[in-house]
């Protein structure tokens, strides 16, 4: 599957970057968020378990805000607010 | 959501039961198997604790690098502590199975590709074994490359010879080995003869010289200054570089932007980044103490079948095809990747008819066993099935098919961590993690290669996603 990144709504995007292992999925997510403004809501959906453990750290240290998580069968759905 | 969790368990028990039916059966046939037994049942403790601590020294350095995120190479670094202190224990007992390998330039160079395959392929040796075990296709794919560009690359001559500096050669010619070992044609053979060789191999513990099997050596040596100082002086860095910035940050806004910063609340971050990352240390303390165990336990049988390698044991059950020249195989007696992935390709190889067995890699040290009496084989398939429990007990278990892309990425990152892992000797286990926890210099500089590799590789990715970034953003005006 490749990589999409599409517009959901206003202020809300979805990337997903399932398939795809490290380091792929965090990296994509950093450059997406960079692309945004703060207050947009970014959906990330993601299937490699370790990018988890990567892009909670990176919101972290960035400052953005995960409003969601959800992990069904090894798939990770997560929402973040950019701050 | 019940029934998936319950299929999930379901299917941890059906891999135990796999691995306690193995045990059993041929434990049955003959007691020798208790030595392969002990691999396997190492390996799976590994493969556990690697899933558990998502252990991978690719996410370490690339996430430091392209995201900013410290937490990953703290963890490894804390773990190595960790490991040299196991390690010490069988290392001051003189049980400890390890040996210094030569130190050189040749092992920064090595780490390099080492390093730049590994972000290609979006894991290290181990946590490709582990990342298999979840489900990992392109994982997979990522050690069938790095066992057959190994396997290739040890035994090509040819055209590769006139690539051998002459000094190089000349040194080679002059070692005496075994009739049947040609090292005098093949690239690798005349670099491991002509050069490797020749250069020194030591422990910290030596350097200050100490006995390397004393507690002094041992502990002060090996452990506190080999160890303990350059792992500290690498947090510091990481956390001054990496963490000091975003933690002030953070608590100069909880101040409310009043208060001076004083050395207190850099000791207080700086503790807070080491704890961060108490699943990766702790994934590194069950790894020091299973492999301090797996060297006692190896040492043991060893004493107990009056062997001195697992070659002997192989010949014990009837399986003698693809001894070396010296009627042994790889037996590290510790945790060990890339050598066994080498070998089951290298089996395969022969039995097509390509003779590999006269050169020094396969023909001298490792030969080629049958993987399904291969001990270190048998540690790694244990590895990758520990690695899927742990996920399946987590909902972490997904089969993911490989895209082409990432196939791609795949095969070129395994090609460069299989180039690194023969010209250092071992992969970021082998050849960084358990020597530098061993107290020996090579590990290190290994390490100072791999982090330039990673560096280099996780630039070129940058410049890659920004560009496909770019084009799936085109039409969203952002």
């Amino acid at each position: 599957m490749a990589m999409k990144f599409e517009k959901k709504d206003n202020g809300s995007y979805l990337l997903d970057v399932q398939g795809y292992v490290c380091p792929h999925p965090q990296i994509y997510t950093k450059k997406a968020l960079e692309k945004l403004q703060s207050g947009d809501i970014l959906e990330v959906v993601f299937d490699n378990p370790s990018s988890s453990e990567s892009i909670g750290s990176m919101c972290e240290t960035s400052g953005h805000e995960i409003v969601e998580k959800n992990q069904v069968g090894g798939k990770f759905t997560w929402k973040i607010r950019k701050k | 959501m019940e029934q998936k969790e319950r299929q999930y368990r379901n299917w941890a028990f059906v891999i135990v039961g796999f691995f306690v039916f193995v045990s059993l059966g041929s434990y049955a046939l003959s007691e020798y198997y208790i030595y392969l037994i002990a691999y396997l049942w190492f390996g799976f403790v590994y493969g556990m604790a690697l899933q558990y601590g998502r252990f991978c020294f690719a996410s370490a350095f690339r996430d430091l690098f392209a995201v900013g995120v410290p937490r990953m190479v703290v963890g490894i670094v804390i773990a190595t502590i960790l490991f040299g202190l196991t390690a010490a224990f069988p290392t001051a007992a003189g049980q400890s199975t390890f040996h210094p390998a030569p130190a050189s330039i040749h092992s920064v160079i090595a780490g390099l590709f080492f390093g730049v395959g590994m972000v290609f392929a979006g894991g290290c040796a181990s946590g490709s074994l582990y990342k298999t075990g979840e489900g990992n296709g392109v994982a997979l794919m990522v050690i069938l490359s790095i066992s057959v560009t190994q396997a290739i690359f040890v035994d090509i001559g040819g055209w590769a010879n006139k690539l051998v500096p002459k000094s190089w050669a000349e040194s080679a010619a002059a070692k005496r080995l075994p009739p049947s070992i040609n090292h005098t044609d093949g690239w690798v053979d005349q670099y491991l003869t002509g050069y490797v060789w020749n250069q020194p191999t030591t422990t910290f513990a030596k350097m200050l010289g100490f006995k390397n099997a004393s507690v002094a050596g041992a502990f002060l040596g090996n452990l506190f200054v080999g160890v303990v100082i350059p792992a500290a002086l690498l947090l510091i860095v990481v956390y001054i570089f990496w963490q000091r910035k975003n933690y002030l940050r953070r608590l100069a806004k909880e101040r409310g932007g009043t208060g001076s910063i004083g050395f207190s609340d850099d000791a207080v971050g700086f503790w807070k980044m080491i704890l961060s990352s108490k699943r990766t240390a702790i994934a590194g303390l069950v790894l020091g103490v299973a492999n301090g165990l797996h060297m006692l336990v190896i040492e043991g049988l060893r004493l107990k079948f009056g062997i001195g390698n697992a070659g002997q044991i192989l010949k014990a059950i009837g399986q003698d095809y693809g001894l070396s020249v010296r009627g042994t195989v790889f037996d590290p007696g510790y945790w060990y990747v890339t050598t066994q992935e080498a070998q089951w390709v290298g089996w395969v190889f022969h039995k097509l008819g390509w003779n590999n067995m006269d050169n020094i890699y396969f023909g001298l040290a490792n030969g080629i066993p049958n993987p399904l009496f291969n001990p270190a084989d048998w540690m790694s398939l244990a590895l990758i099935g520990g690695a899927a429990v742990m996920a399946l007990l987590h909902g972490e278990f997904k089969f993911k098919k490989p895209t082409r892309e990432l196939a791609v990425w795949a095969i070129i990152g395994g090609f460069f961590m299989g180039i690194g892992s023969r010209l250092g000797l071992g992969c970021n286990v082998g050849g960084f993690f358990v020597r530098v926890a061993n107290g020996d210099p090579s590990g290190w500089l290994f390490g100072i290669g791999m982090i330039g590799g990673a560096f280099i590789g996780v630039k070129f990715f940058n410049w890659y996603t920004e560009r496909k970034m770019a084009r799936e953003m085109a039409a969203l005006e952002l």
